[in-house]
């Protein structure tokens, strides 16, 4: 539950009148929902680094493939797969 | 063990390797904090590629490890007895408090149930306002501004049946208390990259200095460690005891000032019971009062006794790196992730998880 993992933000929406923007970030083939309210610079098309459901931290494109071909490749992605 | 062609980046691992090897003159004891790290290092074999001159225990940075049996215990009463739909990260519900688990309580009835962000349950919440939602909210600061969201959202809403209980753990008093101990041997620090990409790298000067300890902020993947580890390596044998971050690609010595905000508005420091190690003072968060309607434990009053912790299970001295899991007798015996004695058997952050399902050590020592 620890890992933080990269995804890409593929759309933003706002609720909370404004308030909270959330978006929805693609890790390889699956989508997640993730507030962007750490990270008030993010937009559209940017890589960040996903911690239970939370925008942590802007990473670049490179550092963001790099990351996620690695945790993919130990096999270190399951807390994305749907549960039970 | 693992080839090194297995490495994504083989010729670095391969490099630094060889480059700790030869400065490594003296025999060292580095300790990784975080229970990341740890599963790196085993998962990835480093353990057996480092010199022997450079020896890495496993620190107390899993929260789920940490996690005291009396709130696991506390977390089933809810589910059990207060019909709430208590939820939290997969790892916790395997671990084993007083009589049961989560897991046990949930094949019995109750309804408890995984879900991959606080922010879930506070959907839940809305979707269910006749039941009383609660999320058990472990972790260390790398996951308390998600934490402190869940309760800045359900207030949004204007929920009134969502509440967590919070476990939070803060890792720079762990430290302490770990080179305070006497049986401690650590001479170096690798210090959790996750942490410090919210909370910054400030809080760790003091230590260094006090206790002239290096300490190398670093990341999880086997380069990173094994850069981590040839840095503090060179510390040591150069007698510096300075902070250094590996990591910089990620962690802004200032960490997210937005994440600070919020756990600061939400949260306030407090002393803090670690399941193995004791009570560490300054150590945790819990909600502040301005919250207290958010508040699990204020909410329900949950009045259970307090049991004590299997005597069977060294836990306290794996999380404090006195020993390692296959030194403990029960380890792969009595002991195995299907049937944890104690919590470093059950998450994948855990040191004793990592050891049985990665590592052939237990075979060959
Ligand atoms: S092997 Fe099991 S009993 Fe021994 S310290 Fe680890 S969790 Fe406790």
């Amino acid at each position: 539950m620890c890992l933080a993992i990269p995804g890409k933000i593929t759309s933003i929406e706002s609720r909370y009148d404004g308030l909270v923007r959330m978006a929805k970030v693609l890790f390889g083939g699956i989508t997640k929902e993730a507030s962007l309210e750490m990270v008030p610079q993010a937009q559209i098309g940017d890589y960040v680094l996903i911690h239970v459901g939370v925008a942590i931290s802007l990473i670049d494109e490179a550092e963001a493939k790099k990351t996620f071909e690695y945790l993919e490749g130990i096999g270190e992605l399951e807390e994305l797969m749907p549960i039970n | 063990m693992k080839y090194l062609s297995e490495y994504r980046n083989p010729e670095m691992v391969e490099r630094y390797i060889e480059e700790i090897g030869k400065i490594a003159t003296k025999n060292w004891t580095i300790m990784e904090v975080c229970g990341g790290q740890t599963h790196s290092l085993v998962k990835n074999g480093l353990l057996n590629l480092l010199p022997e001159k450079v020896q890495m225990v496993h620190g107390p940075g899993c929260p789920v490890c940490v996690t005291p049996i009396n709130l696991i215990d506390k977390a089933v009463y809810l589910a059990e007895e207060k019909g709430v739909i208590l939820c939290s990260f997969g790892d916790m519900l395997r671990v084993p408090g007083a009589k049961k688990s989560l897991l046990e309580a949930k094949a019995s009835g109750a309804d408890v149930r995984i879900l991959y962000s606080p922010l879930e349950a506070v959907k839940l919440a809305k979707e269910n306002p006749q039941k009383e939602v609660v999320f058990f909210a472990v972790g260390f600061e790398t996951t308390a501004p998600a934490n402190a969201l869940s309760v800045i959202h359900a207030q949004r809403e204007g929920l009134k049946n969502y509440s967590i209980l919070t476990s939070h753990v803060l890792v720079p008093p762990a430290m302490e208390a770990v080179i305070n101990d006497e049986t401690a041997v650590i001479q170096g620090f690798l210090a959790a990259g996750h942490v410090c990409t919210i909370v910054g790298i400030s809080e760790y000067y003091p230590i260094a200095e006090k206790y002239n300890i290096p300490i190398v902020v670093t990341g999880f993947e086997p380069v990173d460690l094994l850069q981590g580890i040839y840095m503090t390596v060179k510390q040591l044998e150069e007698g510096r005891n300075d902070l250094e971050n590996q990591y910089s690609r990620v962690v802004k010595p200032e960490g997210n000032p937005e994440a600070i905000k919020v756990i600061e508005k939400v949260f306030q420091v407090c002393d803090r019971e670690w399941r193995g190690i004791g009570t560490i003072p300054n150590s945790g968060y819990e909600l502040r009062p301005e919250f207290a309607e958010f508040d699990a434990n204020i909410k329900f009053s949950i009045n259970i006794e307090k049991v004590e912790e299997n005597k069977e299970c060294i836990a306290g001295l794996v999380l404090k790196g006195v020993k390692k899991p296959h030194q403990c007798p029960q380890f792969g015996k009595k002991c195995t992730p299907l049937n944890p004695l104690g919590a470093p058997m059950v998450s994948s952050e855990g040191a004793c998880a990592a050891y049985y399902h990665f590592s052939q050590i237990s075979d060959s020592e």
